[in-house]
Formats: C-alpha cells, sequence, structure tokens
C-alpha cells in the first residue's frame, strides 16, 4: 500500500539524519534489527504502539512518520463526519477511534466512499437520461405516432356514418403507425436493456481515457516508430475503453503523442536531457519545440528515464483533458480542483511560463515542482482573444529551503480555511 | 369564407386525422410537413389559426414561431404548438416564443377542435 510504504521510508530516512544504526534503533523499541529492516524496507505494515516508540525513539512526532495509512484513514473519517451533528461530538475523539479500532474506521470510510461513488452514479444516469439525444427521439417518435394512431381511432369511433372509403383510409393508418409504433417500442426496449448496468459501464468518456492512459503509462512506444496504423493497432489491442466518445477521446491523444514524436523524438529528447538535465524550459531551447510539446513528450517517458513526472492539461473553462498525477500531488477529476494551481494562473497570462514550487496541504503531499504553460488553440484570427489550452508538469522536488507555495487540493477536503480562493467551506479543520 | 388552417407537422397520418376533424368541422385545412420554408407558406398562406409541431426537420417550431411573431404582418395569428415532450421547460419555452396554446402529444381530437375553436373566437 502506497500509505505504509511512505511510512517504512520516512522511519529510515529520519534515522539516517539522526545517525542512528539500524540495530540500535531495534534495540530501543525492542524489535529484532531484521523486523526493523522489513519495516524500513515497506515490507510490513506498521502502526499503533511500535510506530509510538520509534517515533519517541526518533524524537519525532508519530505524525510524521505515520503521514500515510492513518492519516488518510482520519482524513477519511472527518469527511465521513461531514457537517453532521450527531459526529460533531465526537470529532476531537476520531483520531482515538481510528488508533483503536483501525478495521472499523476504515469500514466507515470504504462506505462512505461507497455512498459517494453511488450518488455520483445516480448523477451520471440521471444526466444520461436527461441529455441522451437517443433517448429522446425514441420517445418522440413512439408518442408522435401514438397521436396518430389515437387520433385515427378516435375518428373511426367517433364519426357517424363515416364514409367507406375513409374508414379504409384510416384502419390503413392504424395498422401502419401500429406496425411503427411496435418497432419503435422494440427498439426502445433494446436500448434501454442494453444501457449497461455494471459499475464500470456508468464511468465517463474521461475516467476511460484516464485508465487506458494510466495502464498505459501515458507511454506508446509503437507509435514513436510507426505510422497512423500504428494508432489503430493500439486501438485494436485495448480492452478497456467501452464508450464511442472514449475512443475519439484516446485517439485524439494518441494522434497527438504521434505528431510530438515526430517533432521530438525520443532519442533526441534524451540527448537534451543529457545534455541541459530536466529542465523543461532548456530542452525547449536545446531541441527548437514549445514547451507544450516537450511537456507532454517527457510526460510520456517510462519513469526510469528521468524519473516520475506527472502532468496536467486543462481547456480555459478549466475542465480537466488529460490528468497523470505524481506521488505527492494528488490531482483528482470529479470534485474539482484548486484554482491557485499555476495551470489556472497562467491561463491569466497566455504564453508566460511559470514555474512554482507548491505543496498540498494533505499529509502525505510532498513539495513538487510545478511549471506551466499555454498553448494556443486554432489559428490567429483579428480581434479575437486566442482559445487557449493550459498545461502543468509537475516534477518531484529535492528537499529545499525556499518555502513553497501554498496550494489545494480541492476546497471540500482542504484545510486551509483563510484561504481567498475558497469556493465552499471545508469538512477538514485547521491544523489537521 | 371557411375559416383557415395552417397545420405545420411532419407526421403525414396526424396531418391526415387531424386535416379531416377540422375539414368535417368546416374549416380550410392546409397542411406543411418542414421546417425550413414554413415561413413562406405561412405569409403565403395567411391562416387564421396555426397548428405547428415543435420537431420538424430543418428548423425548430420555437424559431419559427419566433420569427411569426416578430413580422408584424402576422404577429398576432393564434398559434397551438404541438409537442411530445410535455416537460415544464418545454411549456415555458412555448409561452415565452409567445405560443397561444400549448398541447402535448398524444392529444384528443375533440381538444383540438376546441382549442382551435377557441383560439379564433378570442
Amino acid at each position: 500500500m502506497a500509505e505504509s510504504t511512505i511510512t517504512g521510508t520516512r522511519i529510515r530516512e529520519r534515522r539516517v539524519e539522526r545517525g542512528i544504526k539500524q540495530t540500535e534503533l531495534a534495540a530501543m523499541v525492542e524489535i529484532s534489527p531484521s523486523y526493523l529492516n522489513l519495516i524500513e524496507h515497506n515490507r510490513r505494515r506498521i502502526g499503533g504502539t511500535l510506530l509510538l516508540r520509534i517515533a519517541r525513539a526518533l524524537k519525532v512526532e508519530p505524525q510524521v512518520l505515520s503521514h500515510g495509512a492513518e492519516a488518510a484513514l482520519i482524513g477519511g473519517l472527518r469527511e465521513a463526519a461531514g457537517d453532521g451533528s450527531a459526529a460533531a461530538a465526537e470529532r476531537d475523539r476520531l483520531e482515538e477511534f481510528a488508533g483503536r479500532f483501525p478495521g472499523w474506521a476504515q469500514t466507515l470510510v470504504d462506505s462512505f466512499r461507497h455512498g459517494e461513488e453511488m450518488e455520483r452514479m445516480v448523477q451520471t444516469l440521471t444526466d444520461r437520461l436527461a441529455h441522451d439525444p437517443h433517448l429522446a427521439e425514441s420517445i418522440h417518435e413512439v408518442l408522435s405516432v401514438v397521436a396518430a394512431i389515437r387520433s385515427a381511432a378516435s375518428i373511426l369511433v367517433e364519426t357517424p356514418e363515416l364514409e367507406q372509403k375513409w374508414q379504409a383510409r384510416f384502419h390503413r393508418n392504424i395498422d401502419e403507425d401500429s406496425k411503427r409504433l411496435a418497432d419503435g417500442a422494440k427498439s426502445l426496449v433494446r436500448y434501454l436493456d442494453a444501457t449497461p448496468g455494471s459499475e464500470a459501464d456508468i464511468r465517463s468518456p474521461q475516467d476511460e481515457l484516464d485508465q487506458f492512459l494510466s495502464e498505459n503509462q501515458f507511454n506508446f512506444a509503437t507509435l514513436e516508430t510507426g505510422g497512423a496504423e500504428a494508432v489503430d493497432a493500439v486501438l485494436e489491442a485495448d480492452t478497456i475503453l467501452s464508450l464511442p466518445t472514449a475512443r475519439e477521446l484516446v485517439r485524439a491523444f494518441l494522434e497527438q503523442y504521434q505528431r510530438d514524436a515526430l517533432r521530438l523524438p525520443r532519442a533526441l529528447l534524451e540527448q537534451a536531457l543529457d545534455r541541459v538535465g530536466l529542465d523543461p524550459l532548456a530542452i525547449a531551447e536545446d531541441v527548437q519545440q514549445d514547451l507544450p510539446c516537450v511537456f507532454r513528450c517527457l510526460a510520456s517517458l517510462p519513469a526510469d528515464v528521468a524519473g516520475p513526472i506527472g502532468l496536467v492539461v486543462c481547456d480555459g473553462s478549466g475542465a480537466m483533458l488529460t490528468r497523470k498525477p505524481l506521488d505527492g500531488f494528488s490531482v483528482s477529476r470529479p470534485s474539482g480542483a484548486c484554482p491557485l494551481w499555476p495551470i489556472y494562473r497562467v491561463l491569466t497570462q497566455p504564453g508566460v511560463p511559470l514555474r512554482m514550487r507548491v505543496l498540498q496541504p494533505d499529509r502525505d503531499a510532498r513539495p513538487v515542482t510545478a511549471l506551466a504553460v499555454t498553448e494556443q488553440i486554432g489559428p490567429a484570427r483579428y480581434n479575437e482573444p486566442p482559445l487557449v489550452r493550459a498545461y502543468m508538469l509537475l516534477l518531484p522536488e529535492p528537499e529545499s529551503e525556499d518555502a513553497p507555495s501554498l496550494v489545494g487540493t480541492s476546497c471540500r477536503i482542504c484545510p486551509r480555511q483563510d484561504c481567498i480562493a475558497r469556493r465552499e467551506p471545508s469538512v477538514m479543520q485547521e491544523g489537521f | 369564407m371557411a375559416r383557415r388552417v395552417l397545420l405545420i407537422e411532419d407526421e403525414p397520418n396526424i396531418i391526415e386525422a387531424i386535416s379531416f376533424i377540422l375539414s368535417r368541422d368546416g374549416w380550410d385545412v392546409k397542411s406543411h410537413s418542414n421546417g425550413h420554408d414554413a415561413m413562406e407558406i405561412v405569409r403565403a398562406r395567411r391562416p387564421d389559426v396555426i397548428i405547428l409541431d415543435v420537431m420538424l426537420p430543418g428548423r425548430s417550431g420555437f424559431d419559427i414561431l419566433a420569427d411569426i411573431r416578430a413580422d408584424p404582418d402576422l404577429g398576432k395569428v393564434p398559434v397551438l404548438m404541438l409537442t411530445a415532450r410535455g416537460q415544464q421547460k418545454d411549456r415555458e419555452m412555448a409561452e415565452r416564443a409567445g405560443a397561444t396554446h400549448y398541447m402535448t402529444k398524444p392529444f384528443s381530437n375533440a381538444e383540438v377542435l376546441d382549442v382551435v375553436r377557441s383560439l379564433v373566437g378570442s
């Protein structure tokens, strides 16, 4: 688990910092050195009193070490408690609860998340029903035919001494229309039956794009050398995408990927990396390409080339198009992001790249270097402000003395109360 | 002289049924079945009442209604809108666009007849 991973690593970091040997620390907390070794290499989960003993031995606050698992649990509990008054009285005992009954606490958080997910699914389904053009059209068709049948039938019944000619005509109309109605009803039922019931199918096209890209780790080596047919091959080999619109999104992504690979081939990028290091602006200058292209190419590199690299892309409305998260900086699509992120700030000054060291408030967060820049979409037109898309590259930041800019994740779960960018109250508390 | 109704609707059997009941009631009924050139027909025929479907091929009934209301010569002609969607939103849109009356499919013949009569009477 990612959370416990961090705990082990932190214990090791702190111990080395303090110049304590592994065997010494093990003796101080009364466990075997080999067990401590497993913990430090994140092979064993750790929590409870052992964590407290190690924290005491290392003279740090236990939270500094436990950032992960327990913090995430407590954060989840706070969210689950929300504004509910029932839980308010016991809010200050959250940590005690999580500490004493981690299993129950996790169950509670899981069921809260499940509820949230259900809510989102209902919303998606409602949207789908309300905005589904096929459904609206089918219903319109059925109602129109029903209206025609109803009208003709009542003429037949209500008109005294209806001429033979008209009788025959309306009989024929009813016959025609009832056949259309039968077909229409059948196709409607088929459509509704086919409406996917499984959770996987209720995802949005963007969710599918995210999953597709992350399972491929944003890297498509076959596109770098192949031609247009390589895009088709990647799409054909895929087993994730179920929505036609998701396939369109992925195709657009892959085509862009291929254009980038032509402009800035992998070998060239790696040479530039060797010459100037992981500095996107220097690379852009070195390879004579624009920053968005360099950002995209860097984000497509496997982690063993230049380390983990995150990328977020949004359009002028702030809607997220692509998201490749980086450890230590969380980017979630559905909950709405933080307007303090450089990616949004750069939209106010199109063309001017930003470089900021930013830190989110979560306990798992680490300072990261965020570089943001805009890209103009479409050709320039006289007297028309440009349509832009914004990019934010995320690079892991080695420890540094400078204080990072504080940014959030999403207002709802952000503890920074007195923030000018706040758009809704937070369920978290300051100092958590 | 018979009062003139113009029926703008794309469902042929609805045209036939409504034409039949209105003709029997003494109306002069003309019909038209697409949205593109509906305005030209409205101008040429000068009907006393218009029955207008919302979903027409080529152009929406709401747009046609807006054109009718904007035309100083036609502006006041009563318009009965027909739609297969009974949602509040559609009703509001029809009212805002200036429909005199609004009816959802499926309708009854008697209802159509009553409304058309009342529209001319008013």
